[in-house]
């Protein structure tokens, strides 16, 4: 056990990301009422693969990770304004962003 | 135990933490002001693995914008939290079953495949620029999905604004410029006609 203190490896790295996305998941399950909980763990989820993605680039010496990071980025930022913007119109027509109570497609 | 370390675990544990608040919390602001902090903590333990650019990134992008838009939209709407809260206690034992498994297949693999024995490669060489190492990359190799990422961007702003612009309001005052130029003389002067009054008392 006294390695894993010694010094950092891909192992580290690696294991922060998939406690990071398991947490995200769990998150998805407990509060699958809640949109903009929901959006949350969404975030946190692309943040947990951004880490594999930087560290694999660095432990690899190779810059394409960190260029993938960066359009996930670009990519996240739309989501999250389009997924914003959603929500308020929910909201404004519906007066509830329960999730439950969504259910006009329904037969 | 080298300071490196000392700062990852330090880092990875308020990172661990700030999740799990984000996802347990019962107030959506909390919620967004730990991940504030774990996107945080996140940026530096980048700034550990020497990617200053992205970790710089993060931080003007997701913490300056992304999350004060989400904070801006949970504090605009009138959200009822009893309500929302239902089914968490239910939801918590699957919840956490296919989180743990979820974790320890992953773990699994990353730890018999021999990652525990890849350690950090040596730093950058004194005067190495990490933003120039990524922006020459992305201006050449990458341009076009780099262009494709503008795109994106417009498309994502269009959308936003159309799904949210409730025209113009009835009643309220503004300008028509195609009236404005269309118009005459009669409509805005009145020339009134009057006859000149002379003091005669006081006399010129």
């Amino acid at each position: 056990m006294s390695a894993y203190l010694t010094e950092l490896t891909l192992a580290h790295f690696l294991t922060l990301g998939a406690i990071l996305f398991s947490l995200s998941v769990a998150g998805i399950f407990l509060n699958r009422k809640n949109v903009i909980i929901l959006l949350m763990a969404i975030e946190l989820m692309l943040l947990a693969v951004n880490m594999n993605f930087v560290a694999f680039s660095r432990f690899h010496g190779n810059a394409d990770g960190q260029v993938f990071v960066f359009f996930i980025l670009t990519v996240a930022a739309a989501e999250a304004a389009i997924g914003l913007a959603i929500l308020v119109v929910l909201f404004r027509n519906r007066n509830t962003i329960n999730v439950a109570e969504l259910d006009d497609l329904k037969g | 135990m080298s300071i490196q370390v000392l700062v990852f675990y330090l880092f990875g544990t308020i990172l661990t933490l700030s999740a799990l608040s984000v996802i347990t919390v019962r107030n959506p602001v909390y919620a967004a002001l730990f991940l504030v902090l774990a996107f945080f903590s996140s940026a530096a333990i980048w700034m550990l693995l020497e990617v200053e650019f992205l970790a710089i990134t993060l931080v003007l992008v997701y913490v300056g914008a992304v999350m004060v838009l989400f904070l801006f939209v949970v504090m605009m709407l009138d959200v009822n939290l009893s309500r929302l809260r239902e089914g968490f206690a239910r939801y918590l034992p699957v919840g956490i079953l296919v989180a743990l498994v979820m974790a320890g297949e992953l773990l699994l693999v990353i730890w018999t495949k021999g990652a525990e024995k890849l350690p950090l490669p040596p730093g950058n060489p004194e005067g190495f620029s990490n933003t120039t190492y990524l922006g020459e990359r992305l201006y050449t190799e990458y341009l076009f999905p780099f262009e494709i990422a503008a795109v994106i961007l417009l498309v994502a702003i269009v959308a936003a604004i159309t799904l949210t612009h409730r025209g113009r309001s009835e009643g309220g005052r503004y300008q028509d410029p195609a009236r404005q130029v269309q118009v005459t003389r009669d409509e805005r002067v009145r020339i009134v006609s009057m006859p000149a009054v002379k003091d005669k008392e006081n006399g010129a």
